[in-house]
């Protein structure tokens, strides 16, 4: 037991002397490239990182500005309100071939985690299905889930829930 | 070289030592056993009978009596007069004593029945470091707890768990950490700015599988708790999600929404291979074996709403297993495969649920109201839970009986997710 310890007494000190190489930095996760683009919040904060093609997306009074889609507890059908804001991204995205959008889901905090994952995914998909929808290409569309874990919103009432069920246009 | 070098980075990383969890006790006992653990002769840098007597009370099937209430405080048995215990109405007695110093401990300990005025048992161990003497004060609960219950002690396991702490600029630091069932010894095991969920323990105790985005999408990661040696085992298009070790420690179950949505997947640790488990449009996940590993019990809305289904490991078609309340969600099985402890709404709240697999008798053990990740200790004794407490993340302990319950804090941000180990090799 003593021997042990002492080798690792003698790891930590190594690793203290090497603490500042690559290696460490790729393994904590903690370096990689920061492009968030977690849509802190409704109105077009999915900007941060993301790849501007400037004109319409530039235009604050442009539909296009509005980049977060809100969802009903446990649902993935796209809210009336939210269908004019995908119809003009898929307008646009369907005359901008070469520009792409990647689109975020997310759940509020309640039930399970997992299931929360997978029903961001389902969010994200039914956002990107109903833009080819609108013409654009399937490869254009990238989805990423996020489940629970990046909240808009970090408060535990219904207020923040609605914040935080959503998908986020980032481009 | 680099991998030398990556691996004795994560050597002394593995050292790192975490902030703890306070332990308060909530909810006391009632009809637990009264039992003294007299202080240790010798000098200890641990309180032994401190740690001892403290991991029999959160049981909640024993009441240790304060150190201030004892009359006389012997260390062994030749010194002990069961008179002094029974005026106490004490029913147990332990009494022990630490000699050596560090490098060299010696600890011996002796349990007595007061009533009837015999021993018990009577046990010797050596200790090297004072991380050795806490472990040593587990495993003397442990021996207790059987002894006096018939019950195997889950005192001498540990918990994992996910801690997060958000900083100013409203990005979360997030970490995976280990500590003892106690809360005491926490280490992190791996930190991300990224999201990190869904620990698993392999059966060995050896390893956690857990979900990590640090590459900017879910991908399943396997990493020794000892050496902090880490592999990518899972990284397919979509969700690689909720990894559970089977009871033979050589295959995850897992979710995988390469295929378009997220289904059941078994996935062999030693060669990649992937086989498919569920085939369905729904939303499938949170996969748990059976003890037997026969079977996998898994969340599925394919019935309109989550609620709980079985499968054979093999494959086949599922059966319903939950058919109470709207959402019943991440279930998973006591060791002895009778009770699957599971999330599940109440109204309004989410708590935690325990459903008998052979009575189908359903009841609720958790207050809400966001109660999730439900994982039952080894021995079956208690469950452990994430909930929220004044807008924190917190964990709850709570006795399978529902007596005891008590709640592990940080000093600062939640934590949540946590996973009770399998027991150590004896």
């Amino acid at each position: 037991m003593l021997n042990r310890t002492f080798a690792l007494a003698a790891f930590a000190a190594l690793a203290l002397a090497l603490g500042g190489c690559s290696s460490m930095q790729k393994t904590d996760g903690t370096e990689a490239p920061v492009t968030d683009a977690t849509g802190a919040g409704a109105g077009g904060a999915g900007a941060r990182g993301g790849r501007w093609s400037g004109g319409a997306l530039d235009d604050p009074s442009s539909p296009l500005a509005n980049r977060v889609l809100y969802f009903e507890y446990d649902s993935a059908e796209l809210r009336p309100d939210s269908r004019d804001t995908v119809r003009a991204h898929g307008g646009y995205l369907a005359g901008n071939r070469g520009t792409n959008v990647t689109v975020e889901g997310h759940a509020d905090e309640r039930g399970s985690r997992e299931y929360n994952l997978a029903l961001g995914e389902r969010r994200a998909q039914a956002v990107k299905r109903y833009l080819e929808a609108e013409g654009v290409s399937g490869g254009q569309v990238s989805i990423i889930s996020y489940g629970e874990e990046r909240p808009a919103d970090p408060g535990h009432d219904e207020s923040a829930w609605a914040q935080n069920r959503r998908a986020v246009l980032v481009y | 070289m680099k991998r030398i070098i990556l691996l004795l980075v994560l050597w002394g990383w593995h050292l790192m030592a975490a902030a703890g969890l306070t332990i308060e006790i909530t909810e006391g006992a009632q009809g637990a056993l009264p039992i003294a653990v007299v202080p240790f002769g010798g000098s200890s840098p641990e309180d032994i009978a401190g740690i001892v007597a403290n991991d029999l009370k959160r049981s909640g099937r024993f009441r240790p009596l304060p150190v201030a209430d004892m009359l006389v405080k012997p260390h062994q048995g030749a010194e002990v007069d069961f008179r002094d215990w029974r005026a106490l109405k004490q029913e147990s007695l332990a009494v022990g004593q630490v000699s050596g110093g560090p490098g060299n401990y010696q600890l011996r300990v002796e349990l007595f029945d007061v009533f009837r005025g015999q021993g018990l048992g009577a046990w010797q161990f050596t200790a090297a470091s004072q991380r050795d003497l806490r472990a040593t004060a587990h495993h003397i609960a442990d021996l207790i707890y059987e002894a006096l219950t018939g019950e195997r002690g889950a005192f001498g396991t540990r918990i994992a768990y996910i801690t997060g702490l958000r900083s100013a600029d409203g990005k979360e630091r997030v970490a995976v950490q280990v500590a003892d069932a106690d809360g005491g010894h926490p280490q992190t095991i791996f930190s991300s700015t990224e999201p990190v969920l869904s620990i698993s323990w392999s059966p060995d105790g050896r390893r956690l599988a857990y979900v990590s985005f640090e590459n900017r999408k879910p991908a399943i990661f396997v990493q020794d708790v000892y050496s902090g040696a880490r592999e990518k085992v899972a990284d397919f298009p979509g969700i690689n999600g909720a990894p559970a070790w089977s009871p033979d420690g050589r295959e995850l179950a897992v979710t995988l929404s390469k295929d378009g949505n997220p289904d059941i997947f078994v996935l062999d640790v030693a060669t990649r291979n992937v086989r498919a488990v569920t085939r369905h449009p729904a939303i499938d996940t949170e996969p748990s074996w059976s003890p037997d590993g026969r079977s996998i019990v898994f969340t599925s809305d394919r019935g309109g709403q989550p609620q709980i289904y079985k499968v054979s490991a093999a494959g086949g078609e599922p059966q319903r297993v939950t058919f109470e309340g709207k959402y019943n969600a991440k279930a998973s099985y006591s060791r002895d495969g009778k009770y699957l402890a599971m999330v599940t709404r109440d109204g309004g709240d989410f708590r935690i649920g325990v459903l008998d697999t052979a009575s189908k008798a359903f009841r609720t053990v958790s207050d809400g109201p966001l109660d999730e990740s439900p994982s039952f200790a080894p021995n079956g004794s208690m469950i452990i839970y994430a909930a929220r407490s004044q807008g924190r993340g917190v964990l709850y302990a709570v006795s399978a009986d529902g007596r005891t319950r008590q709640r592990l804090t940080l000093d600062a941000g939640d934590v949540r997710e946590p996973v009770w180990s399998p027991f150590p090799n004896r």
